[in-house]
């Protein structure tokens, strides 16, 4: 492989190597002898490059340390534990007045009810409701442009759900919303105009993309010699593709599962506009409004004091929403390695 | 080959898959075009909104948003550059700080934007902000240390980066080895290599990752709600401490937070299609560049 040329090259000697083509020998500091050195800016320019170049673990770690600096107060402040008991975060409690010890989350309420179970359980119900939806469109649409499209649909198709890509998330939830409300109340007669899954079929459009130009690829990266194979063999070609293709492209496919997973539960602007946002604490029926856990943070902070409990808690939910899309991106990365490692070994 | 019922069958199943979504993208698209095109004048895009947001034009949305997308990419895409220049030209790729460096890149491409939003607010207004005050002025009222344009541009800045990365990186490898050999094997230093023959001829490459990026920061509303968008400014953004208006934040507030909706569904699906324009050209753009750019490295 060439692939070694230029790494045996590496930054260190490449200068060195270069001296020896001097055509005189370097006599006491002469002009031209030094020309041909590498000047300082370049050395200059490239450390620049490698400090750059750690700007994204940087940021990575910047961004945790910095949330949860603004979180993680909440363990010994004294203001925060007169308002809010940890424990009462994570487990039901039974609030005066209430009948049985309960989920909820109401920051505004007196005294003020920070519970974010009733959130992730918003944000999980609208995520697999969109995943219900996008997962069989998106690995249909993906089998379908890798299998039967006829080249010229091929070409047209793929930048077309690239475009879908390309919309902006605030248009999706403007559409869903506007256009997409009203339509599913008058197809379903929900009770409700905003609810799971109107915000879930915008998600879902947000989704598709990632699932379809993820397994796309994958399908195609199949090598030709196992459907020929296949074929050779005497097999039917909805066989080629249910039971080799399908098969050998599967890491590929959860791969991009994974990663919409992760896409739909990060999604603000969609659940914010769509889903009504009333915090329910409904698990099966998909017609209530939901509130997930990125429309709360960017519907309410807003409106909060600077190192109030309410802040901190908000806070503390992006920290676990962080881990969470963290813990589901390297799921997926190590999923794509996987089946590169796969295919390579088979062909 | 000839193809029997279960054949049909299943090609009919992803045929129709797709065919919802092509449906879905044409509603979507037809419904902004009918409803926002009547909308869109000449008044439309140069005027103030009028107090009511109902009337009037959406000029500052429109400046704000080309003014902190700029600064976005001021701030993000040398960044992005240097480091896949870093990846593909300097680091071995199988070096424990290039998978680092990878592995980063992929994470930070799916860290929600809300979650950059609060990174915005606790990083860039809380903490470099408030230290700045804290160091050049006595006054407790914040100068640096409230959400401005440069801290929202900021914020995204570090949201492309990924972005801008990988699609440079994709670029910068496309150039083919030999020019790298030929330049190297005729004396040229490394760092000369890279900026007289790689980058000139990735050049279509890198300029595509830019316009995405850009696309991209330019739709992105959630991180900016707390790092700089103004519901309402009557005046242009002219310093980099000011707030400012943006296309997304506006459709965003004005369909939530209106008193009237009903008054100002023109304006908003006016909005929404300029908004749309920018980003599918911007998109577009970037598919021709990289069309290009690609059959011209083709031997």
């Amino acid at each position: 492989m060439s692939e070694t040329v230029l790494d045996a090259g590496e930054p260190a000697n490449a200068p060195a190597a270069h001296r020896r083509i001097t055509l005189r020998p370097p006599r006491a500091k002469s002009k031209l002898a030094s020309s041909f050195h590498t000047p300082w800016w370049h050395r200059a320019a490239e450390r620049t490059i490698a400090v750059f170049a750690l700007a994204a673990i940087a940021a990575i770690a910047l961004i945790f340390i910095f949330i949860a600096r603004e979180a993680l107060p909440m363990l010994w402040e004294a203001e925060f534990a007169e308002e809010v008991a940890l424990r009462d975060l994570f487990v039901p409690k039974q609030w005066h007045g209430y009948e049985d010890p309960v989920f909820v989350w109401q920051p505004v309420g007196e005294p003020a009810k920070f519970n974010v179970v009733p959130l992730f359980i918003g944000s999980l119900k609208v995520t697999l409701l969109a995943m219900l939806m996008s997962v069989p469109l998106g690995i249909g649409c993906a089998m379908f442009v890798a299998l039967y499209a006829p080249r010229a649909v091929r070409e047209v198709v793929k930048p077309i759900i690239e475009l879908l890509a390309g919309i902006p998330s605030v248009v999706l939830g403007f559409f869903a919303l506007m256009v997409l409300a009203s339509w599913a109340q008058a197809t379903f007669g929900f009770r409700f105009r905003l609810n799971a899954v109107v915000a879930a079929i915008g998600l879902a459009l947000t989704i598709v993309p990632v699932i379809f130009t993820i397994s796309e690829d994958a399908i195609q990266s199949v090598p030709k010699t196992l459907t020929e194979a296949a074929l050779a063999l005497g097999a039917r070609k909805y066989q080629v593709a249910l039971r080799v293709v399908l098969p050998a492209a599967i890491p590929g496919i959860a791969a991009g599962v994974v990663l919409g997973f992760g896409r739909a539960v990060g999604e603000t602007m969609i659940v914010l506009m769509a889903s009504g946002n009333a915090a329910v604490m409904e698990l099966f029926d998909f017609s209530t409004s939901v509130r997930t856990v990125t429309a709360t943070i960017a519907a309410e902070l807003g409106e909060v004091a600077q190192g109030d409990p309410h802040w901190r808690v908000l806070f503390l939910l992006g920290v676990m929403l962080f881990a969470v899309t963290f813990v589901l991106n390297i799921v997926g990365d190590i999923a794509i390695r996987r089946l590169q490692k796969r295919l390579t070994a088979t062909s | 080959m000839r193809y029997t019922g279960k054949d049909w069958l299943l090609a009919g199943l992803t045929g129709a898959a797709l065919l919802v979504i092509l449906l879905l993208l044409f509603v979507l698209l037809g419904q902004i075009a009918w409803h926002g095109a009547p909308v869109i004048s000449a008044e439309f895009l140069t005027e103030k909104p009028g107090a009511d947001m109902t009337s009037g034009g959406i000029w500052p949305a429109i400046y704000g948003t080309v003014f902190m997308t700029l600064l976005m990419t001021l701030a993000g895409v040398p960044v992005g550059i240097a480091t896949a220049i870093f990846l593909t030209e300097y680091a071995s790729p199988r070096s424990r700080i290039a998978r680092a460096v990878r592995m980063a890149v992929n994470n930070l491409a799916g860290v929600p934007s809300i979650v950059f939003g609060l990174f915005g607010l606790g990083f860039f207004i809380i903490f470099v902000g408030g230290s700045l005050d804290a160091i050049l002025y006595d006054d407790p009222r914040p100068v640096w240390g409230k959400p401005s344009i440069l801290w929202a541009s900021l914020t995204l800045a570090v949201l492309t980066l990924p972005v801008v990365i990988v699609t440079t990186e994709e670029a910068l490898r496309q150039v083919p080895r030999e020019l790298r050999d030929a330049s190297l094997a005729l004396g040229a230093t490394r760092f000369q290599t890279v900026y007289m023959i790689v980058l000139p001829n990735a050049k279509g490459g890198i300029l595509t990752g830019v316009i995405l990026a850009v696309s991209r920061g330019a739709g992105e509303v959630a991180p900016i709600i707390f790092c700089g968008a103004a519901n309402f400014l009557p005046y242009l953004p002219t310093d980099l401490r000011d707030m400012f208006m943006h296309l997304g934040y506006h459709v965003y507030a004005l369909a939530t937070q209106s008193p009237n909706v009903d008054a100002a569904r023109p304006m908003l699906f006016g909005t929404v299609l300029v908004l749309l324009v920018l980003t599918f050209s911007l998109n577009l753009l970037a598919v021709i560049i990289r069309a290009r750019s690609r059959a011209a490295l083709r031997p």
